[in-house]
């Protein structure tokens, strides 16, 4: 199927600013819907607040636009109630890790199945620069004007401590790879975290004079290596990308399921 | 022993009811002096092959039944002050977002942590505006179990009949307290289930698009319909939108279709109203005092009546105002400081003779408290 069939081409063009990296996010998303050749019925995309969150507007799918930092657990509702839908969640790093941290470890400890992606560009976009938790001690923002001295923690590592059993991290830089990592994640069974690593030329790069788009995503290509690289012994500040955990466990809602079946032998 | 006569907390009845009225899904967190009713469920559901789980808060508690409430469930969560608070936003994206879900609000001492394990009906004001923006809603309460059982079930059915949330104020003393239940048989009450749409799939859809008579019927979410949902002002598809006129008609139609409806949706009792000189006005365990008060003191050719109110939000102003227009004295008794008491002084045509009975230290008013209120204000003394 064309790329074009997923979206809905009547709300564009998108209000991402140009130079914005999360249209590569969106094109690798519905590459791998695509090549898993699902249909679009079949997906429910779940979205927070923020420059990210709008993803979900643009795509044929059933479609949830919820509040800051809640996403994950719109999305257990929605999984629990119809376990056959498959749920992307899409979130800004912002959304995700600061105002919805609470919910990401949660749902990531329950193992239920839902697909997150982290669009990961390291600032508060759409409120105007504001620094994140992803944007990393000693970086500038709106209300860091002085330095940020909040330190930023690290995704992958994040949602391994808190039970993801499927954990992965790329850049837009590498847009293959965005699309292979998406497919896996939609493929695994259980809660599944993709950390995409995405540029704000706009906000991010011009508070910390890092150019332009060009220049953002060529930051990545340069300080960014596969997992175990030979590279990453020699320079342990690159970051790595690649597939960090993939482990079968039990899944909430097939966990839930015994329950039912429990309480109703009980019954009986 | 018949096993529809049951002996229960008010927390149990509300439980029943929600089962009756056919609740396929429910989250929630622990808090008093709410958590039996998640505790019963947690039983109870997964028999059904319903749904329980406990989230990790509040917050996503509400937002997990509005997930699960657009994929055509019936959906409840249940909580007490603090939790109450904490729901606020996701209680307003489903007034914005149109979704029927039931929030049951056991009530304790506040403000904050408050009195954790004592009754209140402080929260009765933050029903009506604890989220932010303009919108309207409907809460309702209940004084004893039958009544509970009643008033939840009520909550589904009006929450399914105009698309939103609707609060269930319930308070610590009829949570807790055992009373006798008769649960009523299958078919007895009436149960509105949801009205869904009869568009086609492949057909332009339009989930925001009201009929004439002001409903709005779904498609389930997942379902064969695709759409879009989301608490930004939104057009006939669901679609962000930030015309004026779009917005103008959005929120008219949020507020018209439950004030429109305001005496659909009220539901109250009257004791002796007829000849009453002297009306109280109460909802919730502070009525079951004030109903005997009245019948007490009717007994010795006292001219006192009640009007317990069961619907709180929308006020039914209207029916305040015929109920009291003879009366002498108006006595609103509530555990708070007046919070039905100001909305019963602008329903009435003579603000000047409505008074308060109150307690506000986290003990039972009782009938005594009241007399004494009553003695003050027909000055007696006390």
């Amino acid at each position: 199927m064309s790329i074009k069939n997923y979206l809905r081409e009547r709300f564009f063009p998108h209000m991402w600013c140009p130079g914005c990296g999360h249209g590569i996010i969106l094109n690798g998303l519905l590459r791998a819907v695509d090549s898993l050749g699902m249909q679009k019925s079949e997906i429910v995309m779940v979205s927070g607040i923020g420059c990210s969150s709008r993803i979900s507007g643009y795509v044929d799918f059933h479609t949830l636009h919820t509040i800051h930092g809640r996403a994950l657990a719109f999305a257990t509702g929605v999984k629990m109630s119809k376990p056959k839908l498959n749920l992307i969640v899409t979130m800004g790093d912002g959304d995700a890790l600061s105002i919805g941290g609470n919910h990401f470890i949660h749902a990531a400890r329950r193992n239920i199945d839902i697909t997150a992606i982290v669009m990961n560009n390291r600032i508060y976009g759409m409120t105007g620069g504001q620094f994140s938790p992803l944007s990393g001690y000693g970086t500038k923002a709106t209300t860091a004007p002085y330095t940020n001295i909040d330190h930023d923690f690290d995704v992958a590592e994040l949602s391994k401590a808190s039970g993801a059993t499927f954990v992965a991290r790329t850049s837009v830089y590498h847009a293959q790879q965005v699309s292979k990592l998406i497919k896996e994640a939609i493929l695994h069974k259980g809660f599944s975290v993709v950390e995409i690593m995405s540029q704000c030329p706009t906000y991010f790069g011009r508070k910390n004079k890092m150019g332009d788009a060009v220049d953002m995503m060529n930051y990545y290509k340069d300080h960014t290596t596969t997992i175990g690289s030979k590279a990453k012994k020699e320079n342990p500040d690159l970051i790595e990308r690649g597939i960090f955990v993939q482990k079968e466990l039990p899944e909430y809602c097939s966990e839930y399921e015994k329950i039912i079946g429990k309480a109703m032998k009980g019954r009986s | 022993m018949n096993e529809k006569v049951r002996f229960v907390q008010g927390n149990e009845a509300c439980v029943e009811a929600a089962i009756y009225a056919g609740l396929d899904f429910f989250a929630g967190y622990p808090i008093t002096p709410s958590t039996e009713i998640a505790e019963h469920l947690s039983s109870r559901l997964p028999g059904k092959g319903g749904t329980f789980i406990q989230m990790e808060d509040e917050i996503a508690s509400m937002c997990a039944i509005i997930g699960a409430s657009l994929t055509g469930n019936k959906v409840m969560t249940a909580t007490s002050g603090p939790g109450f608070s904490l729901m606020q936003e996701s209680l307003g994206y489903a007034i914005m977002a149109e979704i029927p879900c039931v929030i049951v609000n056991v009530q304790r001492g506040g403000p904050s942590t408050g009195l954790p394990t004592s009754v209140s009906q402080g929260d009765v004001g933050q029903a009506l505006w604890g989220t932010h923006g303009d919108h309207a809603i409907i809460a309702l309460s209940a004084s004893n179990h039958q009544d509970v059982f009643a008033m939840t079930i009520e909550a589904f059915n009006l929450a399914e009949t105009y698309r939103t949330p609707v609060i269930l104020l319930l308070d610590e003393v009829v949570g807790h307290m055992r009373e006798k239940l008769i649960i009523p048989e299958d078919g007895e009450i009436p149960l509105v289930q949801r009205l869904r749409t009869s568009v086609k799939g492949g057909v332009d859809y339009h989930p925001y698009l009201p009929r004439e008579d002001g409903r709005l019927p779904m498609s389930d979410f997942g379902g064969e319909h695709r759409y879009n949902v989301t608490g930004l002002i939104h057009d006939m598809w669901g679609f962000p939108s930030g015309n004026p006129a779009v917005a103008h008609g959005l929120l008219r139609h949020l507020v018209d279709k439950i004030w429109n409806n305001v005496h659909q949706i009220a539901r109250y009792k009257e004791y002796y109203l007829d000849d009453a000189s002297t009306v109280l006005i109460s909802y919730g365990s502070s009525a079951r005092s004030a109903l005997h008060l009245v019948q007490n003191r009717r007994q010795r050719g006292e001219r006192l009546g009640l009007l317990e109110l069961q619907t709180l939000w929308p006020f039914p102003a209207s029916i305040v105002r015929d109920r009291c227009a003879s009366a002498k004295h108006v006595v609103v008794v509530e555990m708070n400081m007046g919070q039905i008491f100001k909305a019963v002084k602008m329903a009435v045509n003579d603000p000047g003779k409505v008074f308060l009975a109150n307690r506000i230290d986290g003990v039972f008013i009782t009938p005594t408290d009241i007399r004494n209120i009553l003695r003050l204000i027909r000055g007696k003394g006390v």
